[in-house]
């Protein structure tokens, strides 16, 4: 292992891989990732696998933008020699309600001003896109053509790809024990196979980020939720968008490779527990089966869990703070994924002192410090 | 025999030649491969291609087979309709 790097990385997900990539990229050439299993190993490879633009905070909605169009170009400029199987076949985001349909119309004038091309649909417009939806609990809806579907694995092997060609040099299976810090600065980081010394570290541990936090004594105030997931069989193509509801708690979407992946969520405790549970399983099966009825026929092959890492306003914090050389990507609450290019485009530029890509106030640590929040995310499944 | 047409996992249709490949670019263990492939992700979810994929690993390595770890065992062990799912959590509930 090396004794020496500018740049540690913590965490081989989609953030971690995007930050060496952008760094590497921007010419960078001392930069290490540790990685505790393989790669995509966490939250990553445990997602739903969708991309969306439709947003209800300006920060998240410019974060998801500036992602989509970096995937529609990620096979050309990670000069990848696989396919990260993109469909931007759309979100159909379902209201059930009035006052689901107010936030929605809300939040689609907010998307436009952005450039994310949303629409309102009625519910009949909806079943247009989605011939098996059950409009009989379907108020209204809004849509997102260019919104859709991204292989988690294989976008973040094009990052690693890149990112290794590039020189960053990858640990996985290797676990970070402590960071040692001198005189409030980054000095080293102990693994299970050695020591690093660097300047900076840069936390992108997901579901595990506030324990790197702890290890500096910084109090990062996220905490991670079991979100768990289910696929069925593949079966030839009947669905294109993903179809999601907040009030009904489901997003269920055919992948290019013909199943459906769907999941939801619910109260329960923080914790780093990712098994999987009947109860689950008994409400998914009512939720999908009562929207998208045909799904219904579709045999479970497998159920799982991740980590979702929640920050208190349901936005990332991509930050620095006062320990010198330490930074942070996380608190994506479930959505770190489709975020993936911009955090690495947006920390490399923070490393490198450039000028920030869109404004980064909304997602400094700091925020947290007043009572108020300015942004609160409310389309989160 | 051809690695090209020894068929190691069904429902993906991944070959001996295909694990080769990424053992060469260095994806080392069952979860790796199964993340680039797709081996035991398909209805069987790894029963028919698992040992298979095993071996092979251990074998091209020169590692003990028991040394190599395999994915984690989730449900289901056969494929569940979710209407068969949802009526029993209905029938549960009335009961």
């Amino acid at each position: 292992m090396k004794k020496k790097a500018k740049y540690v990385i913590i965490g081989g997900g989609i953030s971690g891989t995007s930050i060496a990539y952008h760094l590497a990229d921007a010419g960078e050439n001392d930069i290490v990732l540790l990685e505790s299993g393989y790669l995509a190993s966490g939250a990553t490879g445990r997602c739903g696998a969708g991309v969306r633009q439709q947003w209800g905070t300006e920060s998240n909605c410019r974060m998801a933008k500036m992602s989509i169009d970096f995937f529609e170009k990620a096979e050309e400029i990670l000069e990848y020699d696989g396919d990260v199987e993109f469909k931007q076949e759309g979100y159909l985001i379902v209201n059930s309600n009035d006052e689901e349909a107010a936030l929605s119309e809300k939040n689609v004038r907010l998307q436009r001003s952005l450039g994310i091309p949303a629409e309102m649909l009625t519910a009949e417009e909806a079943k247009e896109k989605i011939p098996h939806l059950n409009t009989d609990i379907v108020h209204s809806a809004t849509f997102c053509g260019t919104d859709g579907h991204l292989n988690p694995f294989l976008m973040t092997d094009a990052f690693y790809k890149a990112a290794k060609k590039r020189g960053v040099t990858f640990y996985t299976y290797t676990h970070v024990e402590d960071i040692v810090t001198e005189n409030g600065a980054i000095k080293a980081v102990k693994t299970d196979k050695g020591t690093i010394e660097c300047e900076y570290v840069i936390n992108a541990a997901g579901g595990h980020a506030q324990k790197i936090g702890e290890m500096v004594d910084v109090d990062i105030p996220v905490f991670s939720q079991n979100r768990e997931i289910l696929v069925t069989e593949p079966i030839e193509k009947i669905q294109g968008p993903m179809v999601i509801s907040f009030s009904k708690n489901i997003y269920c979407q055919q992948t290019p490779h013909g199943s459906f992946i769907m999941g939801r969520g619910d109260d329960r405790d923080a914790g780093y527990s990712v098994h999987s549970t009947w109860k689950f399983l008994d409400e998914m099966a009512k939720t999908a089966a009562g929207l998208l009825p045909p799904i219904g026929e579709l045999r479970v092959i497998r159920q799982w869990g991740g980590l979702y890492n929640m920050s208190p306003d349901r936005q990332p914090i991509i930050s620095g703070c006062d320990v010198n050389g330490f930074y942070m990507a996380c608190g994506f609450s479930g959505h770190g994924f489709m975020m993936g290019p911009v955090t690495g485009k947006l920390m490399s530029e923070m490393l490198l002192g450039l000028e920030p890509s869109m404004p980064l106030e909304e997602l400094a640590l700091e925020r947290f410090e007043g009572q108020d929040l300015e942004a609160y995310e409310t389309n989160v499944v | 025999m051809d690695p090209n047409k020894v068929i190691i996992c069904r429902c993906s249709d991944v070959t001996l030649q295909d694990l080769h490949d990424l053992f060469k670019e260095g994806y080392e263990t069952f979860d790796e491969v199964k993340r680039i492939a797709r081996v035991g992700m398909g209805p069987c979810q790894a029963n028919t291609c698992g040992k298979i994929v095993r071996k092979e690993i251990a074998r091209y390595f020169n590692r003990p087979i028991e040394d190599v770890e395999f994915h984690r065992m989730r449900p289901f062990t056969m494929g569940v309709k979710l209407s068969a799912i949802k009526e029993a959590a209905e029938d549960e509930e009335e009961s």
